[in-house]
């Protein structure tokens, strides 16, 4: 296992680095000169220049990337000029915002996601299925920035249950209860659309286990129907549901964007749209760059879970 | 072409999908011809104006605009945009995918490098940085959610063209003397058109949705042109207040998406074979009993009893008579053989037994089955239950298949143990290790750790036999259990059954189509033909004297090893489907002694001593084959 | 009079695992080389068990592999490049799921036409002409062919299948394992037809199966492939009636034959050798009752016996 482990995160390694080329190479596409950007439209040439030439802007493109590549890998990831603030610090305030929410809402689709499937499948048919079916439909068709804000309409404003936006009161204690109920609404708004395609999974992955001989074996030797469902064929269908896991765990994030929008709350989505609107190229390349990074790493988390469940894989 | 919207229609919730789909679809085609007031002429005195008030239906926004004005134009954008964003993902994508997955090799890892690195991102992330790059504008919102959708096209298709380009008819193609390129649009691409149409109707929903997303965010369409994304976006600072202006944007595209998943569903199970056939339905935990005939009573011939068993398949309206009244009885300790060809009912003949007939489709509709008198068939799930694995166990013909491969073999045999009787792990462990000593694989205590993949197919069928031996059954239902081995692996099987059922003294019911098999292990068979049992006696008997036409002329058939080079015999024609079946004898149609009465009604299946026959013109007299 | 087919030292090795960087880090030998002539009009029969390499080398010899090593010749020419519409010409394929070797949403007519428009460049009357010969002689009525595959019952298709080999003119037919997806009662019918075509066409079989009892009927030589390699190679009547190879006669042994009783062939329970670790010396030595030090360092050759029959063996039976 351990072995397997660390190839993964060799193999690793490239994917990493052709992030940092791929975001480096559409940054550069970005027309105009980001000096003029930053000292603005009544800077004088020479001004320009100097800024171009302090920025290393002067140079090759690659010398440039090896140059950006080898500063993000002693920590420095720029400086954002809108902020006036190094971009890695902003970066990881903002981040750990947004793996709160999205950690909690990826949490709950899981669970739910896979408990509704479950439950779907081993009822084909049903009322219990039509209704998920049909709560699952509503789920991934419903764009989760409106459910944001027709859940800020009814819980936060009709009926005063949680608060509108922000992760922390403005004034009051930073403690956990404030933080729940601050991360209710959001929570739960972000979780939605991915629990309703685990849910769909789920259950067509359960479906398609319940035909295999397998089960028709387990039945054979007296199983009852639960272990049959909840022993034999969950934990074969987790071998297709958990990289869907890992797939949806980047719609969690990217949703999270949206979400983070509506309900003000601090993290890395908002802060890249807000960095797009006023061009701040460093801080949008750290930010894209560092979650991807991180997205990364989970995913490898994800394979060495799927190589834990399947011993097909490790050779 | 027909068909498929045949089959979409009858899906209703995809019928409704459709309606709503067509309706907004034309209402924005003709939204221009409308007379509607300019969406984007501002009039901030009427600014906020509620639903229903005069001349402005919805209301107006915060800017005073038409807000039905701007939701038909913005509908009519959003929908221009997803559907472009989509058939560009589309199109591109499916080319990359069929490109790698047909060319394989180099080309192959080269371009899926490139998709993992793109699929590496959180989506939104690439689209984002594409349009920090771009700038914002609703043209580069589409390329953008084009741009990141490329890659879950081109995955999802290179692994449909990866299993096409594997199928025997390309390899037939290629020696019909087909280029590449002729291979790639009249082989490959016919197959994987319905996938691509199914992965765009499941999609184009969610790329509506991201567009509009991106438009929400400010980045997609510019004020003062508004697609539905950005009226959201703009109406969220007068949510509180105005809420209106919010819902009236929200509903339309949660409208559309859901009209497009729900059309896209139907899609999907309209163009996908295995929904079509009905094969994506959760077998139950026992096969449904529908006996509308009286039960037959006891006879106490034999430990296990079949009294004239029916089962059907039931699919669309029709129903398969798979087996059609069969009765048969063994004794303990006896070997019964059961032998027919495909579809002639004996797979299901030895399923109906424990009810484990996959249901749908199957539907037990006649007759008992006894165990120890006890019926069976009308006994509730829970006691069926609890004699499956103890007083009757089953093996099965693929033993990697029905093996479960996520578990190692010996927490299976222990599983199998402790559902019948609680068991320590201790005690389990030392049990399983016994169970595969009895069934001779060697150093059993070390490959108990086994997983099954990690054995080969002769040591995986032992497991399988083991797991039958676990709860000392007295009855096993081997069905076809050698017919996935090599020869000389058999043969090592079929020795090993038959020293357990001479050991253990154990029934054995023997599901095969070979007659060497039945003529080595079995005392007795029954030959199969449509679902009915027509010639049934001792194996030896049998063999020496077939009285059916039909046994004789198969068993002419089979080739005997040592005779040399010859012409066969052979059987015109083929079996009758199990539908549509003929009055009369079933097999008349493929008979060379048939008379005008084979066809007249109701054969019987006539008994003389040990041997019975369902045939009016033996080959052999049945008295005189009898002794 | 050349021989139909000649195989010289034929091999293929696959790479198997790759390394981070794509190299392969060890091979598996799945064919060891081969030599091999093949007679015109002969049927010779292949025989093996599961991974013995038999349709390894049946897709190498009509260009679907390419081979590691060694040279095909067919009526004399060699054929050096892997293109199956070079090969197509002149040694068909019959494969052996027959439903999945008919595309599924062609006509039977479409497949039918391709190898004549393709490999022959007829004309649509030629081609209309020629599929109804064909047709003729496979027993299949003209109506089938406005019909698609899935109407077919795996008989039918199997017709189709080799009336399309038929199509290309072809004098050798590669026959891989053809009916063991079939029904006795079918396959009886399938094998006679292609008795009959043979005599009607002036073809070459080479026939591969894992029923013992079918090749026997069928050829007229056949060779026993044991772990990539052929292991003997002699007239049909003689190898199972008096086989010389151990593994010949554990085969023959193992079959299940009416009136013979049950015991298992082999005493100890056995399995193949790994075929990424394969031994020094014989490949059969482990599960060889005959087996000595010499069979477990060095790999025996073939050599002709008293019978007419070849054996790799060193100490070989009769």
């Amino acid at each position: 296992m351990g072995g397997y482990i660390l190839k993964r995160l060799v193999s690793a390694v490239p994917v990493l680095l052709g992030i940092t080329v791929i975001v480096f190479l559409i940054m550069a596409l970005i027309p105009g000169d980001p000096a003029t950007a930053i000292l603005g439209s009544y800077a004088t040439p020479e001004n320009v220049a100097k800024l171009n030439a302090d920025l290393g802007l002067d140079r090759p493109l690659w010398q440039q990337y090896f140059v950006w590549l080898g500063n993000m890998l002693t920590g420095d990831f720029g400086t954002s000029f809108a902020l006036n603030r190094p971009v890695l610090d902003e970066v990881l305030e903002r981040f750990n915002a947004t793996l709160v929410l999205a950690g909690t809402a990826f949490v709950l689709c899981a669970v739910l996601g896979v408990a509704a499937g479950v439950a779907s499948a081993s009822n084909q048919y049903g009322a219990a299925d039509k209704l998920i079916t049909f709560v699952v439909l509503l789920g991934i068709s419903i764009p989760s920035f409106f459910l944001g804000m027709m859940m800020i309409l009814v819980f936060a404003v009709n009926l005063r249950l949680f608060p509108v936006s922000g992760m922390w009161p403005i004034y009051g204690d930073r403690d956990l209860s404030a933080l729940i109920s601050h991360l209710t609404l959001p929570a739960l708004a972000l979780a939605v659309v991915a629990t309703g395609v685990i849910a769909r999974l789920a259950r067509s992955a359960m479906l398609e286990v319940l035909r295999q001989d397998f089960i028709r074996t387990a039945r054979a030797k007296g199983v009852p129907e639960r272990g049959v469902i909840w022993r034999h064929a969950l934990k074969a269908a987790m071998v297709s549901i958990i990289p869907v896991l890992g797939i949806q765990a980047g719609f969690v994030l990217s949703g999270a964007v949206y979400i983070e929008i509506v309900f003000q709350w601090p993290g890395v989505g908002r802060m890249l749209v807000d960095a797009i609107l006023r061009r701040d190229i460093l801080l949008v390349q750290g930010g894209v760059v560092f979650v991807a990074a991180c997205y990364v790493l989970f995913n490898i988390a994800v394979d060495v879970a799927q190589g834990l469940l399947d011993p097909r894989i490790k050779t | 072409m027909m068909a498929f919207l045949r089959l979409l229609a009858r899906n209703r919730l995809a019928l409704a999908g459709g309606i709503v789909m067509a309706a907004v679809v034309l209402l924005a085609l003709v939204t221009p011809l409308l007379p509607l007031a300019d969406p984007d002429v501002t009039d901030t005195a009427n600014r906020f104006k509620p639903t229903f008030s005069e001349g402005a239906l919805l209301g107006t926004d915060h800017l005073g605009r038409d807000l039905l004005s701007r939701l038909l134009w913005g509908t009519r954008l959003s929908l221009a945009v997803g559907f472009a964003a989509a058939i560009t993902a589309a199109t591109i994508g499916a080319a990359i995918g069929i490109v790698a997955g047909y060319f394989g090799g180099r080309i192959d890892n080269v371009i899926m490098r490139g998709v993992d690195m793109l699929m590496a991102f959180p989506y939104i992330l690439l689209a984002l940085a594409i349009v920090a790059a771009l700038g914002p504008g609703l043209m580069n919102a589409l390329i953008a959610v084009a741009a990141v959708n490329v890659p879950f096209f081109a995955r999802n298709i290179r692994g449909i063209t990866v299993g096409i380009a594997h199928k025997e008819f390309v390899d037939a193609a290629r020696l019909s003397g087909l280029s590449d390129l002729r291979i790639i649009t009249t082989e490959i691409l016919p197959n994987v058109v319905p996938v691509i149409v199914i992965a765009m109707s499941t999609t184009i929903g969610w790329m509506i949705l991201e567009t509009a997303g991106l438009s929400f965010l400010g980045l997609g369409s510019q004020p003062p042109q508004a697609d539905l994304g950005s009226m959201l976006g703009e109406a969220r600072s007068a949510l509180i207040t105005n809420p209106h202006t919010s819902v009236v944007p929200g509903v339309m595209i949660l409208v559309i998406v859901m009209a497009i998943n729900l059309l896209g569903d139907g899609v999907r199970d309209a163009l996908d074979p295995r929904l079509k056939s009905g094969a994506l339905s959760r077998p139950r935990a026992a096969t449904t009993v529908k006996r509308d005939g009286p039960v037959p009573a006891a006879t106490g011939a034999g430990l296990l009893e079949v009294q004239d068993l029916r089962t059907e398949f039931h699919v669309k309206g029709r129903s398969y008579r798979a087996v059609g009244g069969v009765t048969l009885n063994v004794k303990p300790g006896e070997c019964l053989g059961i032998i027919g060809e495909s579809g002639s009912g004996k797979s299901v003949t030895a399923l109906s037994v424990m009810g484990l007939v996959a249901s749908p489709p199957g539907v037990i509709t006649g007759g008992a089955v006894r165990y120890d008198g006890e019926d069976l068939i009308g006994a509730p799930y829970a006691r069926l239950r609890e004699m499956r694995g103890r007083n009757v166990a089953y093996i099965f013909q693929d033993p990697l298949a029905t093996l479960h491969p996520l578990t190692r073999v010996g927490d299976q045999l222990i599983e199998a143990i402790r559902v019948h009787r609680p068991i320590g792990a201790k005690e389990g462990r030392a049990k399983a290790i016994d169970l595969l000593d009895a069934v001779r694989i060697p150093n059993a205590a070390r490959r108990i750790d086994d997983y099954p993949h990690e054995m080969s197919g002769g040591m995986r069928q032992r497991v399988g036999i083991a797991m039958a031996l676990a709860n000392d059954p007295d009855i096993i239902i081997a069905d076809e259990p050698t017919t996935a081995l090599d020869v000389t692996v058999q043969a090592q099987i079929l020795a090993l059954l038959d020293d357990l059922r001479r050991s253990r003294g154990l029934a054995i019911v023997f599901i095969t189509h070979d007659f060497g098999v039945v003529a080595q292990l079995c005392d007795r068979v029954a030959v199969m033909y449509a679902g009915r049992i027509v010639e049934e006696g001792p194996t030896a008997a049998i063999l020496d004297t077939p009285t059916h036409p039909y046994t004789a002329r198969l068993m002419a058939c089979v080739p005997e090893l040592g005779a040399g080079k010859r012409r066969l015999e052979a059987i015109p024609g083929l079996p009758p489907v199990v539908d549509r079946l003929p009055v009369g004898c079933a097999f008349a149609d493929r008979c060379d002694r048939t008379q005008p009465d084979c066809r007249a009604g109701e054969i019987d299946l006539a008994r003389h001593g040990a041997r019975a026959v369902r045939c009016l013109h033996p080959v052999t007299p049945l008295r005189e084959a009898a002794e | 009079m050349t021989a139909a087919l000649t195989l010289t030292d034929l091999s293929k090795t696959f790479p198997v695992g790759r390394t981070l960087f794509g190299r392969s880090t060890a091979s598996v030998k799945a064919v060891h080389p081969i030599t091999l002539t093949v007679e015109r009009n002969e049927t010779l029969g292949i025989v093996g068990e599961s991974g013995c390499g038999k349709s390894t080398l049946a897709r190498m010899l009509v260009g679907l592999l390419e081979p590691t090593t060694g040279t095909i010749e067919i009526e004399g020419a060699a054929l050096d490049n892997a293109d199956p519409a070079v090969f197509g010409k002149r040694i068909q394929y019959v494969f052996q799921d027959p439903i999945s070797s008919l595309n599924p949403r062609k006509t039977i007519r479409q497949i039918m036409e391709a190898p004549l428009k393709r490999l022959h460049g007829l004309g649509r009357a030629q081609r209309a002409e020629r599929i109804s010969e064909i047709f003729a002689s496979v027993n299949l009525r003209e109506e089938f062919l406005d019909r698609y595959p899935h109407e077919f019952s795996g008989g039918q298709a199997q017709r189709i299948g080799i009336a399309r080999a038929l199509a290309a003119n072809a004098r050798i037919l590669i026959l891989d394992e053809p009916v063991s997806a079939l029904d006795v009662s079918v396959q009886a019918q399938v094998l006679n037809l292609l008795a009959d075509l043979k005599a009607e066409f002036d073809l070459t079989y080479l026939f591969i199966s894992h029923d013992l009892a079918v090749v026997e009927a069928v050829s007229d030589r056949i060779a026993v492939l044991y772990f990539g390699s052929m292991v003997e190679l002699g007239p049909a009547e003689e190898v199972f009636r008096a086989p010389r190879h151990p593994y010949t006669k554990l085969l023959a042994d193992s079959a299940p034959v009416v009136g013979r009783a049950l015991k298992a062939p082999e005493g100890r329970e056995t399995e193949l050798p790994d075929p990424l670790n394969p031994p020094p010396g014989c490949a059969f030595a482990a599960r060889c009752p005959r087996a000595s030090e010499r069979c477990r360092a060095e790999i025996p050759g073939l050599t002709e016996g008293a019978g007419g029959s070849a054996a790799a063996c060193f100490h070989p039976l009769a």
